[in-house]
This record gives C-alpha cells, sequence and structure tokens, in this order.
C-alpha cells in the first residue's frame, strides 16, 4: 500500500518539467567554473591563448603541474599555509574549547560578568586600522604568530561548542571530580573525547577559513617568506608582472618546454592545487559545516 | 564518605578548585581584552592625529577634521555610490535568490536528485574568493569563454574585456557573488522549511491549492521569521562589501564603479598610511550602519510584528 503511494507522489508534475531543468542548470553553473579551470590546466600554454577549451584539453600536458611543483615560492606559500592551517587550528580549538568548558560549569563564579564581557565583543569591534594598530604594536607584524595569535579566541566558535558541552550529562563531571580529577584532567581526558562531535566542526570551520583567507597575510605580513598561497595566487592574479615571472621561473627549469608555458594555464595548475584540500574534505565539510552553521544560527 | 565537603559548593575545596576553573577563563578574558576591547578604545584616533611615532593616548586631538576632510574629498560620492549600488543590489538579487532556491529544492520529489544538487550548490562557497575570483577572471577575459559565447550570441558587437567596462561591474559582481554563496545560504531556509508541519499542506491541499499556491501561503508565511532576521542582519551590513572579492576583481579600468567604502579604508589606511583619517571613514560607516539596523528592527516589528530584538 505504502509503496503504491510512494510511487503515486513520484510521478512528474508540470512543475517538475520547469524546475528540475532548473536545478540540473544550477548544478551546471557551480561546477563547470572548476571543470573549465582543470582542463586549461591541463592544456598547452600557447594553445590555450587561442581559447576555446572549454570541455576537454586540446593540447594534454602535465607541464603546468610541474611548473607549479618546481617553482620554490609556490612551495614555500604551500609550506606555510599548511602551518598555518595546522598550528592556528590546534591551537584555537584547544583555547576555545578550554574556555567554552569553564564557561558551562554551572559554579563558575562571576560568569554574569564574563558572559556579557564575551558578547559585547560579537556586535562592537574597532574596525581595520585601530586592529592594525594593534596589531603593529603588540609587533605582531610580519611575523608567523600573527597567523596564529589573534585567532586563537572567537566567541562565535565558544558558542557553538558550549551549546554543545552544555548538553553531557553534568553527573560524569560531578563524579570525576569526587574521584579526585582535577579540572584540567575532567577538560583534557573526559570532556575533549565526549565534545568530538562539536570539535570536529569547529576544526572544519578553521582549517577552511585558514586555508582559504589571504586577507591576514596581505594586511599583517610583508616578508616573501611569510605569504600565503592564497595571497600569492592573488598576486599573480591582480599583478601581471609576478604571472610573467611565473612562467620565465618554469620556463628556466624546464627549458625544453619554455616555448609551450604561459602564465595563465600554470596560474590555473596553482589553483587546482590549492582547491584540492578542500574538494578532498569536501564530502566531511558539506556534512559537519550544515550541522555547524544551523545550530550556531539556532543557538546565537 | 567525604561526600559532602567535595560537592563544589562546599566549604573547603571551592578556592582550590575555583582557581583552576578560573584559570580556564582568564585567557580568553585577556585575549578579547587586546584583541577586541583595545582597538574599540582605538577609535578615538578618529578624533586625533595619530601616526605611528605616537601612541594612541598622545596623539593631539584635532576634533572633527578628519570627518571635515572625509566629506570633503572628491572620492567619497563615487564611493559611496558604488558601495550602496552593490548592496542594494545584493539586498534585492543577493538575498532572495537563497529563498527561492530553497522553495525550488523543497519541491523536487526525488531525494536522491534533492541531496546531489544540495550538496554541489554549496561548492562555491567552500572555494576560497582568490580561486572563484580568479576562475571568473579567467572567464571573463578577452577571447575566453563569456565574451566569445557574448559574441556569438550577438549580445555584444565585437570581443570585449568584460572587467575593463567598469558599467558591467555591478551586473557581474551581483551575479558571482549568487553563485559563490545561494547554496550555502539556501541552507538555513532548507532547515526552516523541514520544520514546518505537513498537516498545514494537507489542509491547503484541501482547500484547493496548487503548489504555487501551497509555496506562497504555506511555506513562505512559515518561514517568514528567518526571513526577517536575515533581512536585518543583510541590512546591517548594507556598507559592509567584502574587501577578499572586491580587491580582487578592481583594476584600475572599472574602479570608479568597483572602489567601496571598505576598500577605500584600507587603500588610505594601510596602504598610504593615513591612519585617522581611515579610522574617521570607518566611524561613519559603523555610525550607519547601527542606524540601518536599528531602522530595519523597528520597522519590521511595526508592519510583521518580528524583529531581532
Amino acid at each position: 500500500m505504502k509503496r503504491s503511494d510512494n510511487r503515486l507522489r513520484l510521478r512528474p508534475e508540470p512543475f517538475d518539467y520547469f524546475n528540475i531543468p532548473l536545478m540540473i542548470l544550477m548544478m551546471f553553473v557551480m561546477v563547470y567554473p572548476f571543470w573549465y579551470t582543470l582542463v586549461g590546466s591541463l592544456n598547452e600554454g600557447m594553445d590555450y591563448i587561442r581559447g576555446g577549451v572549454y570541455w576537454w584539453p586540446r593540447k594534454f600536458t602535465l607541464y603546468n603541474y610541474k611548473a607549479v611543483f618546481m617553482d620554490t615560492r609556490i612551495l614555500q606559500a604551500f609550506w606555510i599555509t599548511i602551518c598555518k592551517c595546522v598550528v592556528g587550528t590546534v591551537s584555537s580549538l584547544l583555547f576555545t574549547s578550554l574556555v567554552s568548558y569553564a564557561i558551562t560549569r554551572p559554579n563558575l563564579k562571576y560568569k554574569k560578568v564574563y558572559i556579557p564581557f564575551m558578547m559585547v565583543t560579537m556586535f562592537f569591534n574597532g574596525g581595520l586600522i585601530p586592529y592594525f594598530i594593534l596589531i603593529k604594536s603588540l609587533h605582531l607584524y610580519d611575523t608567523f604568530w600573527v597567523y596564529i595569535i589573534p585567532t586563537l579566541f572567537s566567541v562565535y566558535y565558544l558558542i557553538i561548542i558550549q551549546s554543545f558541552m552544555r548538553e553531557l550529562p553534568n553527573s560524569l563531571v560531578e563524579s570525576a571530580k569526587i574521584d579526585g580529577a582535577s579540572e584540567y584532567r575532567i577538560f583534557f581526558q573526559l570532556i575533549i573525547p565526549l565534545s568530538k562531535p562539536v570539535l570536529a566542526t569547529i576544526a572544519l570551520f578553521t582549517m577552511v577559513n585558514h586555508w582559504n583567507t589571504y586577507f591576514d597575510s596581505m594586511m599583517y605580513t610583508n616578508s616573501q617568506w611569510l605569504q600565503t598561497i592564497q595571497l600569492f595566487l592573488k598576486k599573480i592574479i591582480t599583478d601581471p608582472s609576478v604571472a610573467r615571472s611565473l612562467s620565465s621561473a618554469a620556463a628556466a627549469a624546464v627549458p625544453d618546454q619554455a616555448v609551450k608555458l604561459t602564465p595563465q594555464t600554470i596560474k590555473l595548475a596553482t589553483m587546482i592545487v590549492t582547491a584540492v584540500p578542500i574538494i578532498m574534505t569536501y564530502p566531511f565539510l558539506q556534512k559537519y559545516f550544515v550541522k555547524g552553521f544551523t545550530m550556531g544560527a539556532v543557538k546565537g | 564518605m567525604s561526600y559532602p565537603e567535595i560537592r563544589p559548593d562546599s566549604g573547603r575545596h571551592r578556592v582550590s578548585d575555583q582557581l583552576q576553573l578560573q584559570s580556564m577563563v582568564w585567557p580568553g578574558l585577556i585575549f578579547l581584552l587586546v584583541f577586541a576591547y583595545i582597538p574599540m578604545y582605538g577609535v578615538t584616533i578618529a578624533f586625533k592625529e595619530f601616526n605611528l611615532m605616537s601612541t594612541i593616548q598622545s596623539a593631539p586631538w584635532v576634533g572633527l577634521s578628519n570627518f571635515k576632510e572625509f566629506f570633503d574629498d572628491p572620492a567619497l560620492a563615487n564611493t559611496l555610490r558604488n558601495t550602496l549600488f552593490i548592496n542594494g543590489l545584493a539586498l534585492i538579487f543577493a538575498f532572495t535568490a537563497p529563498i527561492v532556491l530553497a522553495l525550488l529544492m523543497n519541491e523536487i520529489k526525488f531525494n536522491r536528485f534533492k541531496r546531489t544538487a544540495q550538496t554541489i550548490s554549496y561548492l562555491p562557497h567552500f572555494l576560497s574568493w582568490v580561486i572563484f575570483g580568479g576562475i571568473v577572471l579567467e572567464m571573463l577575459a578577452p577571447g575566453k569563454l563569456i565574451g566569445s559565447l557574448m559574441h556569438a550570441l550577438g549580445i555584444f558587437p565585437e570581443d570585449i574585456n568584460l572587467m575593463a567596462k567598469g558599467k558591467y561591474f555591478y551586473t557581474i559582481y551581483t551575479i558571482i557573488s549568487i553563485i559563490k554563496s545561494v547554496g550555502f545560504a539556501s541552507i538555513l531556509y532548507i532547515a526552516a522549511i523541514t520544520g514546518i508541519d505537513q498537516e498545514m499542506y494537507e489542509a491547503a491541499k484541501v482547500d484547493g491549492c496548487n503548489r504555487l499556491q501551497k509555496m506562497w501561503y504555506v511555506t513562505l508565511p512559515s518561514i517568514a521569521g528567518v526571513i526577517v532576521i536575515m533581512f536585518i542582519f543583510q541590512v546591517s551590513s548594507i556598507l559592509n562589501t567584502g574587501y577578499e572579492q572586491l580587491l580582487l576583481l578592481q583594476n584600475p579600468l572599472n574602479l570608479a564603479y568597483s572602489e567601496t567604502i571598505e576598500t577605500y579604508v584600507y587603500k588610505t589606511g594601510i596602504a598610504q598610511s593615513r591612519f585617522s583619517y581611515a579610522t574617521a571613514v570607518g566611524v561613519f560607516i559603523s555610525g550607519i550602519s547601527v542606524l540601518l539596523m536599528l531602522t530595519a528592527n523597528g520597522v519590521s516589528k511595526k508592519l510583521l510584528d518580528r524583529g531581532l530584538f
């Protein structure tokens, strides 16, 4: 009975003939730019300039990728970005969840002062320039730590984490205390393992932010060795001289292919390489992000 | 059994227990004091003449002269116009697109197709603006996909560089912001639609509603609360465009249409080191944003009896 009901429900109606093609078009628009880039990055540079490489590489080559992996600036930029992601995510996760745990304890004194003190920062900030002056006067400017320290703590993530921790049974903490465990021990050995789902969500949030932004690198660093891959890509895209230096560096590395290399296709290959970590974690990303996003929206 | 003594609220162990607990919160408070409250105090440089030699405290007061300078600045008109246009278009199109997408998604009856469509719609959100913007610029470059397509369709007489034509900037910017954000922004609405009581649809069906009518009379009113909240947020950020995407899409040829208050603050403040001036511009903008948010909240409370606070 149920089955026939289902079949009845699934019979397409006139509206579907409009809706389904529209959704297919939507998906095409979302995916095609990425496909376009991939195809271009696998095409010979000189040939790509002629245009018309839309669906499939016309003259297939992997030299663009070789050029990417032989450019020391790109490799250095990747290395810094990976360091920034790993150190930044682990440290801010630890820092924020520690504060979150303390905030969820019902017996925390002065909680009524602490919470407003934190919430105010969600609505007011000093803006770009005073923040920049602060970074300068803390001597964080142009150091690796400018990527890590200013992002250690986030009130927004605290709200999400503490709303999860609040649901954990209080009796667990109480019984651990009776067994003589210190607050830190309770946090590390009890709370952290129990909070894995929410911590995974926040870890992904933080990591993607660290990986994707270029603004911090542009604003707060100056040295070449500190530039992240996103900033370097931004320079390739907006500054023709940086783009040209890319292909001349590549040409020096692989002289026999030099005539076929162009900045455009090397740029496309760099984009693909930069996007790969995101694409690889996409199944997790979309699952956890959706959860975290709706969670934060409901509670915040 | 020494049970009562160890209970958190009882005498002897409290101090040390609480010290440990307190020591977990303090780093967070110190962090906010330094990275949130000190910059708030730093806003005072809008009324001072600050340079990197002086400190925020020692810089001399100059009253409103930084603000005056901003109002006399010939760049003001253009920058303000661009900010309002870019965000006005976002309010009309980029704000409604996720609602429409959520409604359409909800009408898909084939579950697997629905899930796939949803998953794919988020994809651009997770790619950085550099990658996404870079791809867009590549596709818009002369002789590449979009230009050739437009030319082939007869929309443009010749193959032109779209990014060099300032007058197309608003349109291009609006379209690509929609593509980047529509899928992810629709999540909230889809979540809200899932929560609607199915009996309402049954009742509507009994009353003879077709699908569009159900959408209009059941679905939309049911998610109105979420829409209003998101709308107020959007209005309050009407003067904040993103730096990352704009700095990427700007070039000297389209600057007359792509320079907004935010990128202007960045350029005058950081690149030209006019700290006090740029802070004054920022303060002015924040003031207007707060006013706009309060207005939007007040209006929606009056008309719809719903608001953020």
